[in-house]
């Protein structure tokens, strides 16, 4: 994980409420950052990629042809070459970005919300229930990240939704520490202290106020953290133990082009490069929009 | 500091019997009974229900916990149920190669990121200044097994420079082919590790050099030299000292894949195969050390952190 998200995690304050104005410009304070908005460019390339597949005029994806195996880049009918069993790789790697970003996203969500869940109730109610989960998050934080999800593959096997469930366990910690560190700061300030004097509940407060009011810590978080899910789950499915064969991501997809590196490398550094780039794209975001949501959490 | 030691100590207690709870878990929390999982498909209820009874399964789990625990304790970590061998001789031999590599790994991240961080700093806004921090900014987006890979290809097959894969020629060999054959791998591991400590340094560096006693250590006619290396990085440190704390985890998880795109003979690349080959033990074995080790790393990050901050051990 980028030195960034831990950085975050360690401060996990709340940002001040964004005033009006402030907001309205989120997203030209955005474009203002050159970098952000080639994270931006690269973001909404690999989207492209994962929505459009099914809409192109593109080969199918698992279609072996063993003439054609190993097919150098620009060979007639493979734009960007073929595999060891003949596929078309710029199919599979449209098709890839589907799984790759699929994995990575649905992971994010399910982290972030039981993260988010056991970050504010830790927050908010203190007492046993702060106990209890702060050690739970202690006891996850004190694994390295890719053996704990290692661990909970070897737990459950391989698989792809078994990996994803992987990454996403892996990140509660994470999301856990940061919304309770905003949960601290926020349950005592004025607006919370009035809704309270006027009568709302438990649960009004803590999702209609102090979630509202960590949302832009959530969200520079998040993307902050989707480079690194894209990674891990591609790394899992690099060492066999993420998504099986047939169905394959960007991870796979390096992993049996290693085969033949000497005989033709473009089937491996062509799926890596694409996880290169989005992984890059999503944390030149990240670092972007977390310079215009939360200046506190710029770098000098 | 003394009291500072053992009050951190006393923190590690929780967290290594949380530790153990979950490594003792995993073969519990595997779907199937572990009986039936080490024998097999084909074996028969009374061998499974004989191993139950060998292996405490019919005992409450609490009662469990504590004969294993007590086993682990004693360095009992059982016998790998593919290799048919103690499992702690095997993970031990594999763990001297993991932390070759990491030691490697992290000498790199150290010289090279801390280095290029203090020369981005003290020359802020050049042109080493931008290529480095560009280079940086791509390189924590990097993947291990891209890196990898990418190494093989142009210093491996490409130039020839340097061995592919594996820890020794075939024949054996010295420290130089050890060394030789570290270079690749090491480098693959740290470049991620390098690239955070370079932007982290440049940026606490940058912040420290604007403090007031670095302009009086200018002002009183102290040289730039000492400005930089001695009032400035020191303070810097701190920072870089826990950010490298939180980059050792990330180094011994990346070792798993680096080892396997190396083939190094590690304690990783051995649990991925412990994992396909649901080979509990070994895999529980391997988690249980490593996981341990990490957090007397960050036992030992600490007490550094507070040699060189004298308010955290006074806080």
């Amino acid at each position: 994980m980028s030195g960034q998200t831990s950085q975050i995690a360690a401060e996990g304050k709340a940002p001040e409420a964004e005033k009006g104005p402030a907001r309205q410009s989120l997203l030209s304070r955005l474009a203002q950052n050159r970098l952000s908005l080639v994270g931006a460019f690269l973001v909404a390339v690999s989207i492209f990629m994962a929505i459009s597949a099914p809409f192109l005029p593109l080969a199918d994806p698992n279609a072996v042809n063993t003439s054609d195996r190993l097919a150098d880049i620009g060979a007639p009918g493979h734009l960007l070459g073929a595999d060891e069993l003949g596929r078309d790789i710029l199919s599979r790697l449209f098709w890839g970005a589907r799984i790759t970003l699929a994995v990575a996203l649905a992971a994010t969500a399910i982290a972030m919300t039981v993260g988010t869940i056991m970050g504010l109730v830790s927050g908010y109610f203190l007492g046993w229930a702060d106990t209890v989960i702060s050690r739970v998050v202690d006891v996850l934080m004190a694994f390295p990240y890719f053996l704990l999800a290692l661990s909970v593959i070897a737990i459950l096997g391989p698989g792809l939704l078994n990996g994803m469930l992987a990454v996403a366990l892996v990140n509660v910690p994470f999301f856990a520490r940061i919304v309770r560190g905003t949960t601290l700061s926020l349950r005592e300030s004025d607006f919370v202290l009035a809704a309270r004097g006027m009568g709302a509940g438990h649960t009004r407060i803590l999702f209609r106020h102090i979630l509202m009011n960590s949302v832009s810590t959530l969200i520079v978080a998040t993307t902050l953290n989707i480079g690194w899910m894209i990674t891990a789950a591609a790394a899992l499915s690099f060492l066999g133990l993420g998504v099986q064969p047939p169905t394959s991501d960007w991870g796979t997809m390096l992993a049996s082009g290693r085969q033949y590196l000497s005989a033709a490398p473009h089937t491996s550094l062509l799926p890596g490069l694409a996880i290169f780039f989005t992984v890059l794209g999503f944390n030149l975001l990240g670092d972007g929009l977390r310079d215009a949501l939360d200046p506190r959490m710029r770098e000098v | 500091m003394r009291k500072y030691l053992f009050r951190r100590l006393a923190q590690t207690i929780p967290v290594l019997f949380g530790i153990s709870i979950l490594v003792f878990a995993m073969l519990h929390l595997a779907p199937g009974d572990p009986a039936d999982m080490l024998l097999g498909s084909e074996a028969t209820a009374e061998s499974v229900e004989k191993l139950r009874h060998d292996m405490g399964l019919d005992r409450p789990l609490a009662v469990q916990y504590v004969s294993w625990a007590g086993r682990m304790l004693q360095g009992d970590m059982g016998r790998s149920t593919v290799l048919n061998r103690q499992v702690l001789p095997e993970i031990i031999k594999r763990f001297k190669a993991t932390l070759i590599l990491t030691a490697g790994a992290l000498t790199f991240a150290v010289v090279f990121g801390v280095g290029i961080g203090i020369l981005a700093a003290t020359y802020q806004h050049s042109v080493f200044d931008s290529v480095a921090m560009l280079i940086a900014l791509a390189g924590v987006s990097m993947p291990i097994f891209f890196t990898g890979i990418a190494a093989i290809l142009i210093f491996a097959m490409d130039l020839r420079w340097l061995p592919s894969s594996g820890m020794y020629p075939a024949a054996g060999g010295d420290i130089f082919d050890l060394l030789r054959h570290l270079v690749l791998p090491a480098v693959t591991l740290g470049a991620v590790s390098a690239a955070i400590l370079a932007r982290m340094t440049r940026s606490a560096m940058l912040e420290v050099i604007r403090q007031d006693y670095v302009r009086t250590a200018r002002a009183k006619g102290v040289g730039e030299r000492r400005v930089i290396w001695v009032h400035a990085l020191r303070n810097a440190s701190i920072t870089v000292v826990t950010v490298l704390g939180m980059q050792f985890g990330y180094l011994l998880g990346g070792s798993v894949i680096t080892e396997t795109v190396f083939s190094w003979p590690g304690v990783g690349q051995m649990m991925v195969r412990a994992i396909q080959a649901r080979d509990y033990p070994m895999v529980q074995g391997a988690v249980l050390l490593v996981a341990t080790s990490f957090v007397f790393v960050n036992l030992a990050v600490d007490m550094l952190y507070a040699w060189l901050d004298p308010r955290i051990r006074y806080s």
